[in-house]
């Protein structure tokens, strides 16, 4: 590259998106719009009860109705011995996701799958789900984490012995595993404390939301070779991930990705595809399916639940000298919460000298939890930076000064294990503190909260291919799908390096079998690590380019430079140039077609930090919340599309804000779920919500060419101890149990009344 | 027995045969492949299948399809006019007003029905008009935005065709 950052003409700019045109007119083919002539349609039955033992499974009545044409049960699936359930013990654990699709023996939540039937319409699907006939043992059930880890709580798995305790349980429990992560010596931190502040905090599954249920449509030629087009976080998740469920070769699928609609996270899995690869594989016909969304919400998701116990030491002056935790996470009803990244995160913000945090991972009579946007941080975050809040009311100190005394920084030891290179924490304190936000007048009844978190970001595997077209301009094609506007940073970048303007580049995302691999897109890496790709890629091209201006010319390859999209030397005492345009329609003559393929695997993903500011007022009658104000800051590295990343802050404030105030399952005593809808599973609605300010902090990673850290999943931790802080701050009564609904607000307030006389 | 139903789609004359019970989303989408409405809860909560029946706003899952017996039906496919992008679809592009794009059909069904009865909507009228569309993205502040901005793009052409129109 030859500009320097202050020349920059596309990163950081904000044209129209590449895909945008079919977004605003409904021509974005999204999974349930795609259609194949002659496709059947697939419908799956799903238990009524939270647990159950499967006496007897009948499917005759329901084969013999006419219309249908197949019907798959877990005897389908092929059989996963357990020492080949995992990839070198790595989650996901295939015999559990093989056991999720479709119910083996017994069924452990509401919802859970237990045959899947093919039929010429959906009625007749939905028919011959009526006419299967099975016969059910109803067992004892648990929903609540800590029920589930008393010692007579109903028992989901007969061979779940908790993990990480020595000597092992000699019984098994609900208890997956047990995580402990040690940093200093937390009793000498707490013996030199002046202050030693506890609380205890509850927080609720919530569903990651994504408007678009789970669809897919599957094919099988007789040859065995499938198709499968659906929307999901990664066409090579889905591709794996079906070849392991169905012991098939990964070159017999291939998956094109369609438009997602919303993942979270939540996509990051598969429920449905393997399903209607069987049927398809069984009928001779293409199975179209697509969840309801009472079916979104009983057998997909969620984020865990969580009952927090946490404790912080600080010295007069407000500097923390320890920490500890203790985080149950409710995994749903196999193992796999991610209580370990709650204990990584907790407190990673802050320089504490000793953190000792203690994660168990149990299982509970709910669907299989799935990843939800910086999977397990929000939680912990929130009792952490509840703590903290507790802790400036305690010292009569202002939140970000408290904060500010306690930064990470470059060359910080988290408690997690590692040092801090260059990290942008402290600027966005500084931000938040220097906002107008931070020192506007509040009313009676109102509260500003603070808090901060933390997301690692990760790096990984991934390909791009950028190809010169005759005509000069130039194809971007990747193998993530775009949930938020990559397409747009993806083209941003390439332009740049080859100083073109992005109109002239076209992305692309290619289906499994025209690209190299890609890990899914998850972890805010996609800007980051495909970015590097692309970035690598259009740096080969450019190389290409040069070469060829230099055999044209026939000039050494060192005597040519590249500037403002074309090669440019200096031949005979002349200035010549080669447009792209001009390079590409001579390829012919100099080696022929002009493209770069890089496959890497990207390291060096910067983590990100924010911090956010949240003003709310409390009707001290009923206990509603309304948000007033809210300001997000984050050091986002380099803002490749600022709009689209101010986006990614906004919408994680909102679903941040819908965790803390409204969202929550319900059940019946049965553990059946009241709510499997968007009326009674109340996600915020644009009424609810005031404009959500963004400052956009840059603090250049400097592993990645533009600086770009990832930004995706920072903004949904910090909202749930904004919001909290700002409620307790309102009220003057804390508040440690999510959601805050109006009842639950109003209890606390009456409390801390009764409390004070 | 199917019914046969006359109606029209964005200005044309659309005939189909259809169940009873069959929705007006379900024949939207899987009869005359208008996919440019979604199906995000098929209960009424989304917005997501937002269609505009002779001049009413509605959930088009929440509709039977004999319902629309001789009525005009807007969709998101007859919102631009031709290669021309109608004001709301182009503000939601440049103000980024869309992340995964699912609800954006929707919400521009919506927005549409509002300036077509209120053209300078404060933004409160915003939010509680398009309350009934749910969006999980963006947190809803380019969207109203961008509605709001194409309520002025939309008034300023207006008088300025009114003001051209009065010159002699």
């Amino acid at each position: 590259m030859s500009r320097t950052p202050e020349n920059w003409r596309s990163v950081g700019t904000r044209p129209v998106r590449p895909d945008g045109i079919d977004k605003v007119t409904g021509r974005a083919v999204f999974s349930a719009d795609f259609n194949l002539p002659d496709a059947l349609h697939g419908a799956v039955l799903r238990s009524p009860f939270a647990h159950a033992r499967i006496l007897r499974l009948d499917t005759s009545r329901a084969m013999a109705l006419e219309g249908v044409k197949a019907i798959v049960t877990a005897r389908d699936l092929p059989l996963i011995p357990a020492d080949q359930a995992t990839t070198d013990g790595q989650p996901p654990d295939f015999r559990d996701m093989s056991a999720n699709i479709l119910a083996r023996d017994k069924v452990l939540y509401e919802g859970h799958a237990i045959a899947a039937i093919a039929a010429v319409d959906a009625q007749t699907a939905e028919h011959a789900l009526t006419l299967v006939d099975v016969e059910y043992e109803v067992l004892p059930h648990v929903i609540d984490v800590q029920q589930a880890m008393e010692p007579d709580a109903p028992v989901l798995h007969d061979s779940l012995v908790t993990q990480g305790i020595t000597p092992a349980p000699s019984h098994p429990s609900n208890i997956a595993s047990r995580h402990e992560q040690v940093h200093g010596d937390v009793e000498r931190g707490f013996a030199q404390a002046d202050i030693i502040l506890t609380e205890e905090f509850t927080t609720q599954p919530v569903h990651q939301g994504y408007i678009e249920p789970h669809a897919c449509m599957a094919r099988v030629a007789s040859d065995g070779q499938t198709d499968v087009w659906c929307s999901s976080q990664g066409q090579f998740m889905v591709r794996a991930y079906c070849a392991r469920l169905l012991d098939m070769p990964l070159s017999q699928i291939r998956v094109t990705p369609l438009e997602i609609g919303g993942g979270f996270g939540g996509k990051t899995t598969v429920y449905l595809e393997p399903l209607a690869i069987l049927l398809a594989r069984r009928s001779g016909r293409p199975v179209k399916m697509q969840m309801s969304r009472a079916e979104v919400f009983r057998a997909t998701g969620p984020a865990s639940g969580s009952y927090i116990s946490m404790k912080i030491g600080a010295l007069k002056d407000g500097t923390l000298v320890a920490a500890q935790g203790i985080l149950c996470y409710q995994a749903g009803a196999f193992p796999g919460s991610p209580v370990r990244l709650g204990c990584m995160t907790a407190f990673a913000p802050y320089d504490i000298a000793n953190v000792k945090m203690i994660g168990y991972d149990v299982v509970v009579n709910r669907p299989k939890s799935a990843a939800y946007r910086a999977p397990g941080a929000p939680m912990a975050s929130f009792a952490a930076e509840s703590l903290l809040d507790m802790l400036a009311l305690r010292l009569d100190m202002d939140p970000i000064d408290l904060r500010i005394r306690n930064a990470a920084r470059p060359g910080t030891r988290a408690a997690y294990g590692i040092s801090f290179k260059e990290i942008g924490y402290l600027e966005t304190l500084q931000a938040a503190k220097a906002h107008p936000h931070y020192s506007a007048p509040l009313a009676r009844n109102q509260g500003r909260g603070v808090a901060s978190g933390f997301w690692f970001n990760i790096g990984g595997q991934s390909s791009a291919a950028l190809t010169l077209n005759e005509d000069g301009t130039v194809m971007v094609t990747t193998a993530n799908p775009d949930i938020g506007g990559s397409r747009a940073s993806m083209a941003l970048m390439a332009a740049e390096v080859l100083e073109i303007d992005v109109s002239r580049v076209r992305p692309e995302i290619a289906d499994t079998s025209s690209i190299a691999y890609s890990d899914l897109t998850g972890g805010s890496r996609v800007t980051f690590a495909v970015g590097m790709a692309v970035t690598q890629a259009a740096s080969e091209l450019l190389a290409k380019l040069r070469e060829r201006a230099a055999m044209l010319w026939d000039t050494a390859v060192d005597e040519v430079t590249w500037r403002d999209g074309c090669a440019h030397a200096c031949v005979d005492g002349k200035d010549v140039q080669l447009s792209l345009a001009s390079l590409a329609a001579q390829a012919g003559k100099t080696g022929g077609p002009i493209a770069a393929h890089v496959s890497l695997n990207a390291q060096g993903a910067g983590p990100g930090f924010g911090t956010h500011i949240c003003d709310v007022e409390v009707d001290p009658d009923t206990g509603r919340v309304t948000v007033l104000r809210y300001t997000a800051v984050q050091d986002v590295g380099k803002a490749v599309h600022p709009a689209y990343v101010e986006g990614q802050l906004q919408g994680g404030a909102a679903q941040g804000i819908g965790w803390a105030l409204n969202e929550a399952y319900l059940y019946d005593d049965n553990g059946v779920q009241l709510n499997p809808g968007f009326l009674d599973y109340r996600m915020p609605v644009a009424s609810d919500l005031p404009m959500i300010d963004t400052v956009l902090v840059e603090v250049p990673n400097p592993r990645h060419p533009f600086g770009v850290r990832g930004v995706g999943e920072v903004p949904i931790i910090p909202p749930l101890g904004a919001v909290a802080n700002a409620v307790s701050r309102a009220t003057n009564a804390r508040h440690a149990d999510l959601p805050m609904s109006p009842p639950v607000v109003l209890k606390a307030i009456q409390r801390a009344a009764r409390k004070r006389r | 027995m199917k019914q046969h139903i006359c109606t029209h789609i964005n200005g044309e004359a659309t005939e189909f045969l259809c169940a009873t019970e069959d929705t007006l989303l379900q024949v939207l989408r899987d009869n005359l492949r208008l996919t440019g409405t979604k199906e995000g809860c098929a209960t009424g909560d989304c917005g997501a299948c937002s269609v505009v029946l002779d001049n009413r706003l509605v959930c088009s899952c929440l509709v039977l399809a004999v319902e629309a017996q001789h009525s005009r039906i807007e969709t998101v496919e007859g919102l631009a006019d031709g290669d021309t992008l109608h004001p709301l679809q182009q503000a939601f592009l440049d103000h980024a007003a869309l992340q995964c794009g699912i609800c954006t059909p929707g919400f521009l069904v919506a927005a549409k029905a509002l300036l077509d009865r209120n053209p300078s909507p404060s933004e409160s009228e915003v939010r509680f008009w398009v309350a009934g569309n749910l969006c999980r993205c963006t947190g809803y502040d380019k969207i109203v935005r961008a509605i709001l901005a194409a309520a002025d793009t939309m008034r300023n052409t207006n008088s300025r065709t009114t003001d051209a129109g009065a010159q002699p």
